[in-house]
């Protein structure tokens, strides 16, 4: 049930209060008018009937329509633009979807194609690697090759001269010239000791 | 000074004299007095000013409301609220009879503040009168729902058989009284606030200099009257919400 605020019941004890001095008041003039003027009851009922109606009328033909009539149509303009928006916003997830899968798409496109020539790089590289490392290979063979022959080269000269050079020391200090076969001979030995 | 007003009894106002009821065309029909008196042409003005107020603020119904029409919604909006929260769905077809009933109490009360204006609802004779046709109203509708099983409303469902003994005659007093209540609240609370007003005016009078304490005090019994204004016309609609819950879904 309907709870009266705490103010209004105190507002209603003294006005309760105020009354009663008021009826006793009246009292001596005569009564309350709403009690005593018995005679205007059936004009207030009647004039009541006829304004209240009147109201009535009003009410719910004219104004409770119009009011009624504006409220719907807000409502369904708000709903409709709520749709229309959800439409949207459902449409521009579309593209947003589309847009991200192209990219994904796109993404993959660019690193196939990196994958592939780094790929391409390196196998290149390599080829030339093998290449170059081969040439060097064969370069440093050549070298060593010509090393060893001027080596053998030198070692052979070195042999004979120090024959001739042993022969000649010896004929010059001793004064006799040893036999050449004996001199190749001892170098010969010599040399193998030694290197 | 003020006592220069003062009658036999010493006090300058008389506090009832504003509830006085004087014709102002005198119609008589068929040796009924159906005069348009001063009560008469404040229900008109209010009735009037009810229906300005709404049709212009409903003049452009525009989709968004200007402050009139806002004010309008508000009511509409209060009072639909109202009735779907008290009444339920089948309170619909009731709610012009509703609204209006809020209005013209609501709009009685606060006219009925406009100094030597006539407050109608501060008669016994037009609340009762409301009150009642309510009453009837409500218990038609009840038979008309329910039938003969409406009389169950006199007894609470689930109380034991013997009890009825008791709670008939006391649910039944309950539901009598309802249109005595209903009626006596609105009326004594106008007229004991316009009462109210009437003596601390006369206190205003009688004292003087002094007058200025009981004048502050009349200042924050307006400022009281305009909340109970509005607060029992709510009231008064309510109770009707209540009261057509109960004869249609019964309790």
């Amino acid at each position: 049930m309907v709870k009266l605020p705490a103010a209004l019941r105190i507002a209603a004890l003294s006005a309760a209060a105020t009354c009663i001095s008021g009826v006793a008041l009246a009292a001596e003039e005569g009564g309350l008018p709403q009690i005593s003027q018995v005679d205007t009851y059936a004009s207030q009922i009647f004039w009541l009937f006829v304004t209240f109606g009147l109201l009535y009328i009003v009410m719910s033909r004219v104004a409770l329509p119009r009011i009624g009539d504006v409220i719907e149509e807000r409502r369904d303009k708000i709903d409709d633009d709520l749709m229309r928006a959800e439409t949207i916003r459902s449409e521009a997830e579309d593209v947003l979807a589309e847009y991200e899968k192209a990219l994904s798409v796109a993404r993959e496109e660019a690193l196939g194609i990196q994958q592939k020539t780094s790929d391409e790089v390196k196998a290149k590289m390599d080829e030339r690697h093998e290449a170059f490392s081969q040439e060097l290979a064969e370069r440093t063979r050549e070298a060593e090759e010509r090393i060893a022959a001027a080596k053998s080269e030198a070692l052979k000269d070195l042999a004979s001269v120090a024959s001739e050079t042993a022969a000649a020391t010896t004929d010059k200090l001793v004064g006799f010239t040893p036999d050449s076969k004996a001199v190749d001979k001892a170098v010969q030995a010599e040399m193998k000791e030694r290197l | 000074m003020a006592t220069q007003d003062t009658q036999d009894g010493g006090f300058p106002v008389d506090p009832l004299h504003q509830f006085e009821i004087t014709p102002l065309i005198p119609i008589n029909i068929g040796g009924l007095d159906l005069s348009f008196t001063n009560s008469a042409l404040w229900m008109l003005i209010t009735v009037g000013v009810i229906s300005l107020f709404m049709i212009a603020a409903m003049r452009h119904h525009e989709l968004v409301p200007g402050r009139l029409q806002n004010c309008a919604e508000l009511l509409y909006e209060t009072i639909a609220n109202m009735v779907r929260d008290n009444v339920g769905s089948e309170g619909r077809q009731y709610f012009p009879f509703i609204f209006s009933l809020f209005l013209f109490v609501l709009f009685g009360n606060l006219l009925g503040m406009i100094p030597s204006s006539f407050t109608f609802t501060s008669h016994l004779a037009v609340t009762f009168t409301m009150a009642i046709i309510i009453f009837i109203a409500v218990t038609i509708i009840g038979f008309a729902r329910h039938g003969l099983g409406y009389c169950r409303m006199f007894f609470p469902h689930g109380a034991p058989a013997w009890t009825a003994v008791i709670l008939v005659p006391i649910e039944l007093i309950s539901y009598l009284s309802r249109p005595i209540s209903l009626s006596m609240r609105l009326f004594a609370n106008m007229m004991a606030g316009h009462i109210l007003l009437k003596v601390f005016a006369g206190f205003v009078l009688l004292m003087g200099v002094a007058g200025v304490v009981p004048l502050a005090a009349l200042l924050g019994i307006t400022a009281l009257e305009f909340l109970v204004a509005v607060l029992q016309a709510y009231i008064f609609t309510i109770l009707t919400c209540v009261y057509l819950h109960d004869a249609i879904h019964m309790h």
